[in-house]
């Protein structure tokens, strides 16, 4: 069968874009994207795009249709693809199954997110209101459950609070060189240990930001992408899977089962294991995510995953550097359009394109988006086309 | 069947309940679900405000939504129904609590303000129980 291979990527600065809207960041990523293929917007088969919350937090429906007119791209079809934070991810699985079914030759999936110009507590609000009804009224948050599962996790498996921290500090450190960071400063351990309370143990410092933007990626069959670029990955392996709505329903609310099930399926997709993988962009929406998806993807443990950082493995100079492009937790947090970044951060390694943060010549990469607080997640892994 | 959303009020007593459903494998989840793990829809309920529990781990959540209390202590606790263990979050009355401690629930008419948030208020119930420490 032909592989599925992914032949342009852009990524808009995130941050806050004060005065631009969700139509401009789509677009301006849309645009970029196709202009990194250099392929015409009317070859555009299928346009996904990939969103949580543009009804509730800037009264736009309509998106993928309005993007379309944008890029001049109809009569592509279009729809909306929703998976909360995961929703990138989600994108990346619709657009792989359009192609590698056949149904599209060119399909575009652009995520984008507009935030910041909703308070932290409104914003707050629209993303906890994924939770069941008896949750939602005790006024939890995901922060909250972050707060929670770090908690259980540092008592279950005796992991210094420390290096929660040291996560943070990776990931400012990481971000320092991603020129469309949202943050582009370092942070010292004690600034992170001494920041206020969010969620306790956890503190500002452990939490990502709001975020505005947006990121795109062009997909076709590989016999194609050989006719347009020798500059292209192949999506080898992509699964998604859910866990509880309810959280406390887990059984182990430090495992998510999302994350196991999701790349168990890719790794078997890819005939690859744990072991192949290169580097990986985890969705560090809270620092102890980083921990969680480390042991879940079988990279560690349970309950080892806090050893890597202390051991400086997933530096960016250790065997399995993770967020070299500042994870969510400092490149920002634009919910549909994270699971779309962290690709776009995969191909650019692995094409050797990721500039001051470039990793020594890697052929095997991975993300993982999660959607709510685990409870929907996708696995890619992306490879290089000679990759063995 | 009782909306598996909501906690319930006894038809008898008129008191609130903190209602947990039974499936036929014996197995009880809170909240309930139109068809539980076993996929089978639930045959019964239990009142989980009848039992203590104990705190499994816990939070102080001072960045909260409209409408929610500041500082929110929060924990994820179990209860032992029968043997079988039957979880919840819920808010705790005080935020001076460790792990492993026993705490009973609490009917509070409103939980949060159901105008000030997102979700539409006719669309859940907004009184529930929050967990107090039980003095040992």
């Amino acid at each position: 069968m032909d592989r599925v291979a992914i032949v342009g990527a852009s990524m808009t600065p995130f941050g806050d874009r004060e005065g631009e809207w969700l139509r401009d960041l789509l677009a301006e990523a849309g645009a970029e994207c196709l202009d990194d293929a250099g392929v015409d917007a009317d070859a555009v088969d299928h346009l996904y795009v990939s969103n949580m919350a543009s009804g509730e937090l800037e009264g736009q429906t309509g998106v993928p249709n309005m993007l379309a007119h944008d890029l001049a791209a109809q009569p592509a079809y279009t729809a909306r693809i929703d998976q909360t934070s995961s929703s990138g991810g989600a994108g990346i699985y619709a657009a792989w199954q359009s192609v590698a079914s056949g149904a599209s030759e060119t399909t575009l999936l652009v995520g984008g997110e507009k935030m910041t110009h909703k308070t932290t507590g409104e914003a707050t609000d629209v993303i906890a209101s994924l939770t069941h009804p008896v949750e939602y009224k005790h006024g939890v948050t995901l922060p909250s459950f972050a707060g929670l599962t770090a908690r259980l996790y540092l008592d279950s498996y005796g992991a210094p609070r420390e290096s929660l921290g040291k996560v943070a500090v990776k990931n400012h450190e990481n971000g320092v060189d991603n020129p469309k960071a949202q943050f582009r400063k370092e942070v010292d351990l004690d600034t992170v240990l001494e920041s206020p309370i969010v969620a306790d143990p956890l503190r500002l410092y452990d939490f990502c930001p709001i975020t505005d933007g947006s990121a795109a990626l062009l997909f076709c069959p590989e016999s194609v992408a050989r006719e347009i670029t020798d500059e292209y990955v192949v999506v080898s392996g992509v699964a998604g899977a859910t866990d509880t709505h309810v959280v406390h329903e887990r059984a182990d609310p430090t495992t998510m089962r999302g994350v196991v099930e999701s790349s168990e399926q890719a790794y078997e997709m890819a005939d690859r294991a744990p072991e192949d993988v290169d580097f990986a962009e985890l969705h560090d929406m809270f620092t102890i995510l980083e921990f969680l998806q480390f042991e879940d993807l079988g990279f560690a443990e349970k309950g080892e995953g806090w050893k890597a950082i202390e051991e400086g493995r997933t530096e960016r100079d250790g065997d399995l550097p993770i967020n070299t492009s500042g994870g969510l937790k400092s490149k920002g947090h634009p919910l549909g359009a994270s699971g779309v970044a962290q690709a776009v951060e995969v191909y650019e390694q692995l094409l050797g394109e990721a500039g001051d943060r470039q990793l020594d010549e890697p052929e095997v990469g991975l993300a993982c988006n999660v959607g709510g607080f685990g409870n929907c997640v996708t696995t890619t892994i992306l490879e290089t086309p000679e990759a063995e | 069947m009782t909306d598996q959303n909501d906690d319930t009020t006894d038809a008898e007593t008129g008191h609130p309940e903190m209602t947990a459903y039974r499936y036929p494998d014996g197995s009880v989840t809170y909240p309930g679900h139109p068809r539980g793990p076993d996929g089978e829809e639930p045959v019964g309920t239990v009142d989980l405000s009848e039992y203590t529990a104990e705190v499994v781990t816990w939070t102080t959540s001072t960045a909260t939504p409209p409408g929610v209390r500041q500082p929110n202590h929060l924990a994820i606790v179990e209860f032992d129904v029968d043997g079988r263990p039957v979880r919840a979050l819920g808010q705790l009355e005080t935020g001076d609590i460790d792990i492993g401690d026993a705490v009973e629930p609490v009917h509070v008419e409103e939980l949060r303000d159901p105008e000030a948030g997102i979700r539409e208020p006719e669309s859940q119930a907004w009184d529930g129980f929050r967990f107090r420490p039980v003095e040992e």
